[in-house]
C-alpha cells in the first residue's frame, strides 16, 4: 500500500471551513481521497461542501472512525490543534500550517511523549507540503498530476523542490510509491530517518531520492542509519550549496549554525555512507533512472 | 531577529542577572554625559552593532577620561564595522553604550539555544570564555557543560547547580550563578529566544557575576505574541535590500552576485541559486514569492530584486502547482509592464497548464527569455548577464 496514506484512509481536516482548508479539501477530494469531516470549533453540525463538520477532533474521531487528519490551522492555533489530535486518537496527522513558534513545537513534541510509542501519533510537518500516494491519495497541497504512480519514495523538507524532482522522474517515466515532505522547520514532528524506515520495510517501494537542505543535524543522522540498515538504494539531493552560513534561506530550519550543516559537509556525509549523490538540481531524473538500471542489471 | 547588546542586558537585568552600570548615547556630547552618570574613572564605549568581535573591529574602547570618551564616540559614531560576523560591507555605528569597568577575576561562556537534535532547550556553559564558542570547542572541548531542559518542567535548580559546580566555581558564588542562569533560561522562554550568549559572564574581584557582554536572537515565528520585541528591531543594522523585501512580506536574503531570483518554495529557490553558480554564474539574492505568486506579489518581488543595482539579468522560476503557469505569465507580463524591467528577462514555468503560461510569455511582445528546464534558465540566465554586462561596456 506504499506508505502512511492509501484510498481507504479515513481523513479529517481541521481548520476545514478556512479559505485555505475549504480549498484543500475540495482538491484533496477531487483526488481520491477519502475525506470523512472537518473541524471547525464553534461550527460543529453543519456540512460544509459536503463535508460534516465537528467542533472537536474527538467528536470526528468517534462519528467518523478516522485515523488521519490534515492540519490547515493558523500557526498561533496549530501547536494546539496538533495536540488536539494526538490525544484524540488520530494515528496520522500531516500538517501544513508554516510559522509555528519553536517553543510550541517543543512544547508539543513533549506531549506527544505521553503516548507510549506503540499509540503515539505520527506527524508530518509542520511546514510541509503533505502526503501523496499517487493515483490513490493525497493529504495536502501538491498538484498531483505532476506524479506517476510507481515504486520509487520521495521524502523531502520542501514542496516545491519536490514537486520538480517528481516530474522530472515523470518525464522519464518513473513513478512515486508515495511522496512525504517532512517540513522546512527547525523541530518537526518526522524525521528522514523515520520515514527511510517506513520506505525501507514497504514492499511497494524499491528505491528512495531524500531531498534535504543545509541546516540541523537530520540528513546525518539519516546517512548514518542508512548506512547500517537500508538495503534499498537511496539517492540524496542537499540544496543550498551557495547558501552563506548564519543567514536564514526561508524556511525556519534552513541556517547553517554548526558543523556539519552546509550543504558540502552534508553531501560529504552521505557519499561517505554509500548514497547515491544527485549532483545538481537538474538531474534528479536521470540520477534516480541510473540507479534503477543498474538495480535491473543487478536483479 | 537580533536585538543589541544594551537591549539584551536591559531585559535580563529585569530577571535578575546582574550587568554593569550603563547608559545609551547618540552623540560624543551624551556619550560624555552618561560617563558622568556613571561615575569613577574609568568607562567602556562599546558600539552597538548587530556582531560579536566588535573588539577586535575597533568597536569596543576603553576610555580613562572625558575626552577619550567624547573621542572616541566620535571615532565609532557614523562608521561602519566590518567583523567576520558582518560580511564586507559592515554595519554602521548609530548607538554607543557607555559602560563602567570591572575587576575581572575570571571569564565563564553561557549560551542558550534550541538544540535541534534532542528539540529541546540547552544550556551551554564553559570556564574558557573571552573566546568564541567554537574557539572554545576546538581548543577546550572538555570545558563545555551542556544541560538540556525539558520543555514541560522548564529549567531546574538542580540542573543550575550541577552548571555552577561544573564551573569549578567557589561556594559563594554558587547561589549566584544559579539565581543568574536560572534567570538567563526565564528570559529565554518568556521572549521566546532562539539564541542567548552571555560571553564574557565575569567573576569579579570582589566576588560578583555579572554579564559584561549580551547577544539574543528571537524566533520570528513567535513575535507576533511580543510586541516588546518587535519594537527592538533596528532596520540600520538590516541589509537595506532584505528590509525593502520584508516590510513588503517577502523572505528574501541578499547575496553578492549579478543574477536576481525570482522562485516559490525555499527549497527550489536553494537549489535554483545552486544551478545558477553550476552553469558559472552568481545569484544577487535568495527570494521566495511563496505559494500563491499572484500578480501583485510577483510585481513586489520584480521590485525588490531591481533595488540591488548590482542586478544585470532576472531569472523566474515558478514551479506552479495549485496557482496555474497561465495565471502566473499573466501576472509577469503585468509586473513587467508596471514596473518596467531593464535587464534580460529569463522566466521558466513548470506544472499546471505549463503550455498555456509559456504560449502566454511568447505571445506577450515583451523580451522574455522563455525556458522549459531548471539546467536551462540557469545557463541562458549567466548567457545573458554576460551579454549585457558586454553591452553596458561599449
Amino acid at each position: 500500500m506504499a506508505v502512511l496514506l492509501n484510498r481507504r484512509t479515513r481523513v479529517i481536516v481541521q481548520g476545514l471551513t478556512g479559505k485555505i482548508g475549504s480549498f484543500h479539501a475540495q482538491d484533496m477530494k477531487r483526488y481520491g481521497t477519502n475525506v470523512v469531516g472537518g473541524v471547525t470549533p464553534g461550527k460543529g453540525g453543519q456540512v460544509h461542501n459536503g463535508i460534516p463538520v465537528f467542533n472537536t477532533v474527538k467528536g470526528a474521531v468517534r462519528e467518523t472512525g478516522t485515523e488521519a487528519s490534515i492540519v490547515f490551522v493558523p500557526p498561533p492555533f496549530a501547536a494546539d490543534s496538533i495536540m488536539e489530535a494526538a490525544e484524540a486518537g488520530v494515528k496520522l496527522c500531516v500538517c501544513i500550517t508554516d510559522g509555528i513558534p519553536s517553543q510550541d513545537m517543543m512544547r508539543v513534541k513533549r506531549y506527544m511523549r505521553r503516548f507510549r510509542y506503540e499509540d503515539r501519533m505520527r506527524l508530518i510537518g509542520p511546514n510541509c507540503a503533505g502526503v501523496i500516494t499517487p493515483g490513490q491519495a493525497l493529504m495536502g497541497i501538491m498538484p498531483g498530476h505532476i506524479y506517476l504512480p510507481g515504486r520509487v519514495g520521495i521524502v523531502g523538507r520542501s514542496g516545491t523542490l519536490g514537486y520538480e524532482a517528481a516530474s522530472q522522474m515523470k518525464a522519464l517515466g518513473i513513478g512515486v510509491s508515495t511522496s512525504v515532505g517532512i517540513g522546512g522547520d527547525p523541530i518537526n514532528g518526522s524525521s528522514f530517518k523515520d520515514i527511510l524506515k517506513l520506505f525501507e520495510e514497504d514492499p511497494d517501494t524499491d528505491a528512495v531520492v531524500m531531498i534535504g537542505e543545509i541546516g540541523g543535524p537530520q540528513e546525518a543522522e539519516a546517512a548514518e542509519w542508512a548506512r547500517h540498515h537500508m538495503r534499498k538504494p537511496l539517492i540524496a539531493y542537499i540544496a543550498g550549496l551557495s547558501a552563506p552560513k548564519g543567514k536564514r534561506m526561508g524556511h525556519a530550519g534552513a541556517i547553517i549554525s554548526a558543523f556539519g550543516e552546509s550543504a558540502q559537509e552534508k553531501v560529504e556525509i552521505l557519499r561517505d555512507a554509500g548514497v547515491t549523490i544527485v549532483p545538481t538540481p537538474a538531474a534528479f531524473g536521470p540520477t534516480v533512472a541510473g540507479v534503477l538500471e543498474q538495480g535491473m542489471k543487478a536483479a | 531577529m537580533d536585538i543589541h547588546e544594551y537591549q539584551a542586558k536591559e531585559l535580563l537585568s529585569r530577571y535578575s542577572v546582574h550587568i554593569p552600570r550603563g547608559g545609551l548615547a547618540y552623540s560624543p556630547e551624551q556619550a560624555t554625559y552618561r560617563a558622568s552618570e556613571i561615575g569613577g574613572d574609568t568607562w567602556v564605549v562599546k558600539a552597538q552593532i548587530h556582531s560579536g568581535a566588535r573588539g577586535k573591529a575597533g568597536g569596543i574602547r576603553i576610555c580613562k577620561s572625558d575626552g577619550e570618551v567624547s573621542e572616541a564616540a566620535e571615532y565609532m559614531l557614523g562608521r561602519k564595522l566590518v567583523t567576520h560576523q558582518t560580511g564586507p560591507k559592515g554595519k554602521l555605528v548609530s548607538r554607543l553604550y557607555i559602560e563602567e569597568t570591572v575587576d575581572i577575576r575570571q571569564e565563564l561562556y553561557l549560551g542558550i539555544v534550541l538544540d535541534r537534535k534532542s528539540e529541546r532547550v540547552m544550556i551551554v556553559a564553559s570556564a574558557s570564555g573571552g573566546m568564541e564558542i567554537e574557539e572554545i570547542a576546538e581548543k577546550q572541548p572538555d570545558s563545555i557543560i551542556r544541560a538540556i531542559v525539558d520543555p514541560g518542567a522548564g529549567m531546574q535548580e538542580f540542573q543550575a547547580r550541577e552548571i555552577a559546580f561544573g564551573l569549578g566555581l567557589e561556594n559563594a558564588l554558587i547561589g549566584k550563578a544559579v539565581d543568574t542562569l536560572l534567570g538567563c533560561y526565564r528570559v529565554f522562554r518568556d521572549f521566546d529566544a532562539s539564541m542567548l550568549e552571555i560571553n564574557p559572564l565575569v567573576v569579579t574581584r570582589d566576588g560578583n557575576l555579572i554579564a559584561l557582554d549580551a547577544k539574543m536572537s528571537f524566533d520570528e515565528n513567535a513575535l507576533y505574541r511580543r510586541p516588546e520585541i518587535s519594537e527592538l528591531r533596528d532596520k540600520s543594522q538590516e541589509d537595506p535590500r532584505e528590509t525593502f523585501a520584508s516590510d513588503r512580506g517577502l523572505s528574501y536574503v541578499g547575496l553578492d552576485g549579478n543574477i536576481g531570483c525570482i522562485i516559490n518554495g525555499a527549497g527550489l529557490a536553494m537549489a535554483t541559486l545552486d544551478m545558477i553558480k553550476i552553469a558559472g554564474g552568481e545569484p544577487a539574492n535568495f527570494l521566495d514569492i511563496g505559494g500563491g505568486a499572484s500578480p501583485e506579489r510577483v510585481a513586489k518581488a520584480f521590485r525588490a530584486v531591481l533595488a540591488d543595482r548590482q542586478v544585470e539579468t532576472i531569472l523566474v522560476n515558478i514551479f506552479a502547482g495549485i496557482n496555474r503557469c497561465d495565471w502566473v505569465a499573466e501576472g509577469v507580463i503585468k509586473a513587467i509592464r508596471e514596473v518596467g524591467v531593464n535587464v534580460p528577462l529569463v522566466v521558466r514555468l513548470a506544472g499546471t497548464n505549463v503550455e498555456e503560461g509559456r504560449r502566454i510569455l511568447a505571445e506577450s511582445g515583451e523580451k522574455v527569455i522563455v525556458t522549459d528546464t531548471l539546467a536551462e534558465a540557469a545557463e541562458k540566465s549567466v548567457e545573458a548577464m554576460r551579454a549585457f554586462g558586454k553591452s553596458k561596456k561599449h
